[in-house]
């Protein structure tokens, strides 16, 4: 009846996990509770989780995002302060089955869950404002997508308390993740997770690689688009061209241990470097899907902040598409140890060290945008800032790797770790969470507070530096990455180093969470609230509209004349918003459930696929093929809004900055 | 939303039944072709992979030009643009994962 699923899988004799369990249930019910106490389970449903307005899954998608920070981030400190503790005979408080399922799942939880929603989520606030839609290309498939991303995280956190998660490390090598070395749930969570994950992903990918081909203003030429879009745009071919490879590979992977086929087993003639080629040939592509829009941000915000155009917009787009390419010709850089020989390992070493060439100009575009400019340290300015520096610092050690020789050093070291640390954190989120000051107005309508974003920052940022910059000289002693205890006293005080680095981290995420609340409570402050649109005077065409935009984001749709459109209009005074013309009905896509359902009967037939709970099984996936066949037979899908209600809206609006401009 | 809800294949309905029909029929004379090449042992063993390999890459050709309808008009810059890339990056990965197991299974000797 329950497949493989006996009481011994809950794990009661784990107390970390059974308090988590306890403390999970609390906040859960609490916050149903509050949403039951303010009657809000209406305008949750109606105007959140059916939506499928761009603007309002931008925001789903960034809180999936951070819920996916805590978790992720909650496993690395468990981590750190198992290292710090676990030396010389003390075993420390997480027993390798234990410790392995968390590292396995921080990985996975980082990149899967907070780099991609985080970054999907960015996409959508910006990309469609950007280029002046009224919303993405396919507007259902973007709001499947986002549950299909959810669903992924949920199957991840019930491993959690129901079986365990993979312990094969973020990407689930064989022939340790065969069933002959792992028996049990814990990778096939993980592969059911990441392909249910996967479909969202790809899906995001089409849906803004069409919005940004299809749906520009007039006059918004590939060379005027916003880099940011530009961005949004080089991730999206990436994501579609690298995420199949990945359902392949766990595919291959699923069919070995469920249907006892032989792709990456030791016996049968299976192929472990197979899987190895495979994964990589997503995995490196994918660094590169999370680094791009990261660039795009500081491409935005250093501009806006220096009070200048950005230096060298053709070769910014230009080197976008060049490390477009080059991210395609390096994947073996991740296994240069594991076999292949000189003129391999030579080739993709080079091809690597190429790479740095087209990132060196984006961080000279940037470093000159600044020169001269009026620059403005406002705490978004500060994550730029910072990133630069710390992304120089992980670049070049990145480079250092992408010597072969040096590699068979530094491989699966101490030194990699740090190294990928210091280019995903200086990087990524660096990048996202300034995008997130520096968007977050646009989306609510009031400013971040600055000085908890300062505080935040700071914290981050030195808290970085003394996590990451022991484990490069950790990595020089020979520990290896994924080690549970050691006894080497040399070890020791650097890990201890490292565990202060990550208190810090934390002290800085809760400035972030400070940062918000602070925001909320004053939000009617008359410095934090943006009535404009445009509280930073900045340059692209979000800013025209109001904050947060209508649902139709351009009562009528803005023409393009140059880059950095919406500035050159206020330069020229123009009024891009054309206010007080005529205006037309709007044609807009209809909320629907069927997202939600898809992503219902995913969740089921995922979690019966892995308890091999066969029923289930055909329960979500009769469920899922009959809501895709009942959506597609919908021919109810689109309204149009009446041109008294857009010219109330867009009136409105206009009185507001009327009385702004008066005081 | 889309502002134009007929942009998407443009052609009417009438010629897209004629290139399925015509699709179709050729489609089935390549696979039976290559079906017979295989079965007649008609010729050597390198000649026959050799011929079904040429009748695949016209069977692929015939796909994109009568299902997809892929060409060279002017509209089509994008599509042809997406098809080449697609490509490229197929060549890359298969070429490179040839190249990277070819290697290593000469120096790990595992054949």
């Amino acid at each position: 009846m329950l497949g493989r699923f006996s009481l011994a899988d809950l794990p009661l004799d784990v107390p970390i996990l059974v308090g988590t369990f306890v403390g999970v249930v609390i906040v859960g019910i609490a916050v149903l509770g509050l949403i039951t106490y303010y009657g809000k389970w209406g305008y949750l449903w109606k105007e959140w989780l059916i939506s499928v307005d761009h603007k309002r899954l931008a925001v789903m998608y960034i809180v999936l995002a951070l819920v996916a920070l805590f978790r992720g981030f909650a496993d690395a400190i468990m981590m750190r302060t198992q290292l710090a503790l676990a030396y010389a005979g003390n075993p420390g408080y997480l027993p390798p089955h234990h410790y392995d399922q968390v590292f396995s799942a921080h990985g996975t939880i980082m990149i899967f869950f907070l780099a991609m929603a985080f970054m999907t989520g960015l996409f959508n606030l910006v990309v469609p404002l950007q280029i002046g839609a009224r919303d993405v290309a396919f507007p259902f498939l973007n709001n499947l997508s986002f549950w299909m991303t959810a669903v992924g995280f949920i199957l991840v956190n019930v491993s959690l308390f129901i079986g365990e998660f993979s312990q094969c490390g973020w990407l689930a090598y064989p022939p340790l993740s065969e069933t002959q070395f792992s028996p049990g749930v814990g990778v096939d969570y993980y592969i059911i997770a990441l392909q249910i994950a996967g479909v969202g992903t790809l899906l995001t990918g089409v849906n803004f690689f069409v919005t940004i081909i299809k749906m520009r203003a007039p006059g918004m030429t590939m060379m005027k688009m916003p880099v940011f879009t530009w961005t949004a745009f080089c991730a999206s071919i990436l994501i579609m061209l690298a995420f199949p490879v990945l359902t392949v590979a766990l595919a291959l992977l699923g069919l070995d241990r469920y249907l006892g086929m032989h792709f990456f087993t030791n016996d049968g003639g299976g192929n472990q470097m197979l899987y190895l080629s495979l994964i990589w040939t997503w995995g490196h592509p994918e660094v590169y899907i999370l680094i791009l829009p990261a660039f795009g941000v500081f491409s935005e915000v250093v501009p806006t902040f220096s009070r200048k155009p950005l230096f060298g917009y053709s070769t910014m787009v230009y080197a976008t598409c060049a490390i477009l390419v080059l991210s395609l010709v390096v994947w073996l850089h991740h296994f240069f140890t594991m076999g292949a020989g000189a003129n391999v390992n030579a080739f993709f070493g080079i091809a690597t060290m190429i790479i740095s060439i087209p990132t060196g100009v984006k961080l000279f575009n940037w470093l000159f945008t600044m020169y001269k400019g009026r620059v403005e340290f406002h705490a978004t300015m500060y994550w730029a800032v910072g990133f630069m520096i710390t992304f120089t610092i992980g670049g070049m050690t990145g480079v250092m790797m992408a010597i072969p020789a040096a590699d068979f050093v530094l491989h699966n070291s101490l030194f990699l770790i740090a190294h990928f640390h210091n280019v995903i954190i200086g990087g990524v989120y660096f990048g996202y969470v300034c995008g997130m000051n520096f968007w977050f107005p646009k989306a609510f309508g009031f400013k971040l507070n600055e000085a908890w974003g300062k505080r935040a920052f700071w914290l981050w940022c030195v808290g970085f530096y003394f996590a990451f910059m022991p484990l490069y000289v950790l990595g020089f002693q020979g520990m290896t990455r994924r080690l549970n205890h050691y006894d080497n006293p040399d070890w020791h005080p650097w890990l201890l180093v490292a565990e202060v680095g990550a208190v810090m981290i934390l002290l800085g995420i809760v400035c972030q969470l400070m940062q918000l609340y602070v925001s909320v409570r004053d939000r009617n402050l008359p410095e934090n609230i943006d009535v404009t649109g445009d509280p930073w005077n900045a340059r692209s065409l979000e800013w025209s509209t109001s904050s947060p935009p209508p649902v139709y984001n351009f009562a009528i749709v803005p023409h393009v004349h140059e880059l950095d459109a919406y500035f050159h209009d206020k330069e020229n005074g123009i009024d891009t918003r054309r206010a007080g013309s005529s205006y037309a009905p709007i044609h807009m896509p209809k909320n629907t459930s069927a997202g939600l359902w898809c992503g219902l009967f995913s969740l089921i037939l995922g979690f019966a696929l892995v308890w091999y709970i066969w029923w289930a099984v055909v329960i979500g996936l009769v469920g899922l093929v009959a809501t895709v066949i009942l959506r597609s037979a919908d021919k109810d899908i689109d309204y149009y809004i009446p041109a008294e209600e857009v010219a109330r809206i867009e009136n409105e609006h206009s009185r507001k900055l009327m009385a702004q401009a008066a005081e | 939303m889309s502002t134009d809800h007929n942009a998407h294949g443009g052609s009417d309905h009438g010629s897209s039944y004629k290139s399925y029909a015509i699709g179709f029929v050729l489609a089935v004379i390549l696979t039976v072709a290559a079906f017979m090449i295989v079965s007649g042992h008609s010729f050597s063993p390198s000649g026959t992979i050799l011929a079904i390999s040429v009748l695949a890459i016209i069977q692929v050709i015939v796909h994109l030009h009568y299902f997809l309808h892929m060409s060279f008009a002017a509209g089509q810059k994008w599509n042809n643009g997406v098809f080449m890339f697609t490509v490229l990056f197929l060549f890359i990965m298969v070429v490179g994962t040839l190249f990277i197991m070819d290697n290593t299974a000469m120096h790990m000797m595992s054949r």
